[in-house]
């Protein structure tokens, strides 16, 4: 092992966290190489082709969540980071009486003045609890045993928050949904069933939850939180943009970025991670391993159960992780009709949840190995912003898909092409004609964004965001702080806290940690 | 990839609460006084006849218990000796086929859940027998490894024959070839056409093997002993769980659950104990590959231990059951005896204690306050007491090879 070797900081992984992680790190005077196994770095946010020139947003689709802290330390519009134009959300309706719901505000003819009341408030109030769990998000949570000062003080802020911030009333309110589900808490605030469903679907969407599971109020925040920060957008480019200012960002910093390197193995002797082996052979000496991947990748592929203690590994192996959304890309050779649609309008975030039945009925088949009979979408046309991701005058469309399990009882390979036509069908009622608009489709299931991405089970988040995986207990305790049992190995992707989402939090807040525990150098 | 074989079920009378051992038709012969226990759910004597004569037995003569309803786990497949080495704190690699090691295993947290042997049948294909059922631990310690698991304790019926003429009796019986047998060996054997495996293993301190062949052969096993005793060669008897627990004590040998809380069953902090925590630190080996628990051990030694298990000598005849330990007449509280006996080779009262270590220190001094009764009036005393470093009775037979005749 060279001295010079010995200080490098490998990342497994180039997603955005990663990418993240390793730019912090950089500019920290840290010598950063990443490892992609893919061809382009971004993970979860990329660009992809997927018919002879049609490009879409490869798994996520609109920017929400990238946190603003990151954009200014690293700088990421000189990168070249654009976030295009903030969208609404727009709940249709078969008889073109749609919602629109704003950050505070909600509209449609079929609402009435108590909702559109109700509605301000309700936002008010949720953003205000999502605003008490700020002082979680960009710390490592803390522990409850052995608690350092930063644990302290990040239990401190919270406690302030939670009992100054909010004041009595909502405090007390904040700690009796806080656990509990979305679909008892809408149904005290409102009456339109349609605009519950739409709020309903922030709160499922990405997870293995219907609107009764409890924990679906925490997701709902977790997903609220980002209105603190600004709106959600569709990024001219697609996603992959934004992976392209996080990449620039990087190697400005000096971290060195090599596509097409599958890690194998993470290299360990007497419980120190020293490097890792790359699937051509080819080992690289570290100083200290940061892994973007998920955690049972991370614990049970890379580094192995023989080097873990056995109940370490059973927890890692039991963690949640199975994937439960499909995602269809479409290509038009026109713009699909929506009645009661202007095209402007056609270009927001576009959901399909009728109601909050509609939701709980797609889920339950999920819970039994099955696809929804009729799922709950969720529909971006970015080329009406973006028109040079289609040929002229043609679109594509990307859908969200919930529910489509990863263990699918018949196997999704025979199950693929009728997913998609049930997917194709739905929209249909809304826009008739679509389906012959259709030049060319792709769908992904969670089977297939596992292979595609590297993401165990194809879930979104690496791993449901319920209350037992989050915090102090994510992706379990005993590594919910960065570093894990493997001296000089640190997680810093979505398996980390605070979790799934383009958000780069998990990769700020490890390189935070492992700068202040001096570790890499 | 972990299999597991299902064990075909054991047929028994539903209205038998307990299962009888496949010795149970003699045994229930042998067991005059009806004194009968669970011992992992099967019918099992604590006593035959008298408790000094079956001790007497072990110690003077020879002595036979069925041991059968210990837990034995076949563990096989290419994984099989990473998995063992992974699962327990000691180095158990250079571990020979037909020899035998003693083992503890440690959670996460280094705290011990059992002890047991892990017995080398063949190249490659172990056996590991425990006092507590594992299979759980063992199923979830098998993670990503090729390995095979299958619980035997059913399946194999074993006996063990121990005391100063077990050599002489099993010869007489008609084994062959036990002579160059070392401690801890394993023989593959026969005895009048079926299989049996011979192990010079015990839990007794003195010489003695463990017998182990299919439920099958086990009347014909217990007929061909007790044929020697018919034919007025050797005397052998009986043994009950009673008489076990006095000869154990004396071999120091240790009862986890009984001597120190297992972790599994441990819910308040602080209850369950590391190896070195009862005395057992010199089977821990912190330079093999990872082992469960391995984190958490070394780092006892920046947080030191402060209880260990030691084995007390207890002055007087009065038995110190149940008694809190004190570092002087009267002083403070430093501990308490978890088991004990009176020894009647000793004549001592013979326990294990868990007491007070601090700064890498035992006790100077330990006494224990002993409440005791006079026709059914309570008394109280006090008896000065000595840690022994070493088993409080052992005997060269033990280990001689070939072993005497006699």
């Amino acid at each position: 092992m060279t001295s010079a070797a010995s200080k490098q900081v490998i990342i497994v992984g180039g997603g955005h966290n990663g990418l993240v992680c390793a730019t912090y790190l950089a500019l920290a005077g840290r010598k950063v190489q990443i490892l992609e196994a893919r061809d382009e770095v971004g993970g979860g946010a990329s660009t992809t082709s997927f018919a002879e020139g049609y490009k879409v947003s490869g798994l996520a689709h609109i920017l929400y969540s990238l946190s603003p802290k990151i954009c200014t330390d690293l700088k990421l519009e000189t990168a070249g980071l654009q976030r295009g134009a903030a969208i609404d959300t727009i709940a249709l309706d078969r008889d073109g009486q749609h919602l629109t719901l704003g950050v505070d505000e909600a509209s449609g003819a079929g609402l009435s003045q108590q909702d559109r009341v109700a509605y301000t408030a309700f936002k008010q109030e949720f953003r205000n609890y999502a605003r008490t769990l700020e002082p979680l998000m960009m710390n490592k949570p803390p522990r409850l045993k052995d608690m350092d000062r930063t644990d302290l003080l990040t239990l401190g802020k919270l406690g302030w928050k939670l009992r100054f911030g909010l004041g009595t009333r909502s405090m007390r309110e904040f700690l009796r949904v806080g656990g509990i589900n979305i679909y008892d808490v809408l149904n005290e605030v409102f009456d339109n069933a349609q605009l519950k469903a739409a709020i309903a679907a922030d709160a499922v969407i990405g997870h293995h939850m219907g609107p009764r599971t409890p924990s679906t109020v925490l997701t709902y925040l977790n997903r609220l939180r980002w209105e603190i920060h600004g709106q959600q957008s569709l990024p001219p480019g697609g996603m992959g943009q934004i992976a392209n200012a996080l990449s620039k960002a990087a190697k400005s910093a000096g971290v060195t970025i090599r596509t097409g390197a599958k890690v194998q193995k993470i290299l360990i002797d007497a419980g120190k991670a020293y490097g890792v082996q790359l699937h051509s052979g080819e080992r690289l000496d570290a100083a200290i391993v940061i892994s973007n991947a998920d955690a049972k990748i991370t614990f049970l592929e890379l580094v192995g159960a023989l080097e873990l203690d056995a109940m370490f590994a059973q927890r890692i192996h039991t963690t949640r992780s199975r994937g439960n959304v499909a995602k269809l890309h479409v290509a038009l050779d026109s713009l699909p009709q929506v009645s009661g649609l202007s095209t402007q309008q056609l270009g927001q975030r576009l959901l399909i949840a009728p109601d909050m039945r509609y939701l709980e009925h797609a889920f339950n088949h999920a819970k039994y190995g099955e696809y929804s009979e009729h799922p709950l979408l969720e529909i971006t046309v970015p080329s009406i912003a973006d028109p040079t991701l289609a040929p002229d005058g043609h679109h594509v469309m990307s859908i969200s898909a919930c529910f489509a399990p990863y263990s699918l009882k018949q196997g999704w390979e025979r199950q693929r092409e009728s997913f998609s036509d049930k997917i194709i069908a739905v929209v249909e009622r809304y826009a008739p004609g679509f389906s012959t608009q259709i030049v060319a489709r792709e769908l992904l299931t969670p089977v297939d964004i596992e292979a595609q991405y590297n993401i165990t089970g194809g879930h979104w988040h690496h791993g449901e965001m319920t209350i037992d995986q989050s915090f102090m207990m994510r992706p379990i305790h005993g590594a919910a702080q960065y570093d894990t049992p493997i001296a000089g190995l640190f997680l810093c992707g979505a398996a980390a806290h605070p979790g799934g989402g383009v958000t780069g939090i998990p990769g700020h807040n490890a390189a935070q940690r492992i700068l202040a525990m001096g570790a890499g150098l | 990839m972990v299999s597991i074989i299902q064990s075909p079920l054991v047929q028994h009378d539903a209205k038998q609460v307990l299962l009888p051992s496949p010795f149970h038709p003699r045994i229930e012969q042998h067991c005059l006084v009806k004194n009968w226990m669970s011992w992992n759910g099967y019918q099992t004597a604590r006593v035959y006849d008298t408790l000094a004569s079956e001790y007497f037995a072990i110690r003077s003569s020879c002595s036979v218990m069925d041991l059968t309803p210990m837990e034995k786990y076949r563990i096989s497949g290419p994984d099989a000796l990473s998995f063992l080495n992974r699962l327990v704190v000691r180095d158990v690699s250079a571990l020979k086929p037909n020899r035998v090691t003693y083992v503890v295993w440690c959670n996460d947290e280094g705290k011990v859940l059992d002890d047991g042997t892990i017995f080398h049948l063949h190249q490659g294909e172990y056996r590991l027998c425990s006092q507590h059922h594992q299979l759980d631990w063992l199923l979830i310690s098998s993670l990503g490894m090729d390995v095979s698991i299958v619980e035997e304790t059913h399946e194999v019926a074993a006996l063990a024959v121990q005391g100063p003429t077990a050599y002489s009796v099993l010869s007489a019986a008609g084994f062959d070839g036990l002579d160059q047998l070392k401690p801890f060996g394993i023989l593959h054997t026969q005895l009048d056409g079926f299989e049996v495996m011979v192990s010079r293993t015990g839990y007794t301190g003195d010489l003695g093997y463990e017998l182990w062949t299919n439920p099958s052969n086990a009347l014909a096993l217990w007929d061909a002993l007790f044929g020697v005793k018919q034919r007025g060669l050797y005397d052998l008897r009986c043994i009950g769980l009673d008489a076990l627990e006095m000869v154990r004590i004396e071999a120091g040998f240790i009862m986890p659950g009984d001597d120190f809380n297992t972790a599994e069953t441990t819910v308040r902090a602080g209850h369950d104990r590391s190896p070195f925590e009862i005395g057992l630190g010199w089977v821990v080996n912190f330079d093999k590959p990872h082992f469960t628990g391995k984190q958490a051990l070394l780092r006892e030694k920046d947080r030191p231990i402060e209880r260990r298990l030691v084995k007390l000598a207890v002055e007087g005849n009065k038995p110190p059951v149940d008694s809190f330990l004190y570092d002087g007449k009267k002083g403070r509280r430093i501990g308490t005896i978890k088991t004990q006996i009176w020894s009647p080779i000793l004549k001592a009262n013979l326990a294990m204690a868990d007491v007070e270590y601090r700064n890498g220190k035992l006790p100077v001094q330990i006494w224990a306050e002993i409440y005791y009764q006079k026709e059914l009036e309570w008394q109280v005393t006090w008896a000065q007491c000595r840690i022994s470093d070493v088993p409080f009775w052992t005997h060269p037979r033990r280990s001689a090879t070939p072993p005497q005749n006699c």
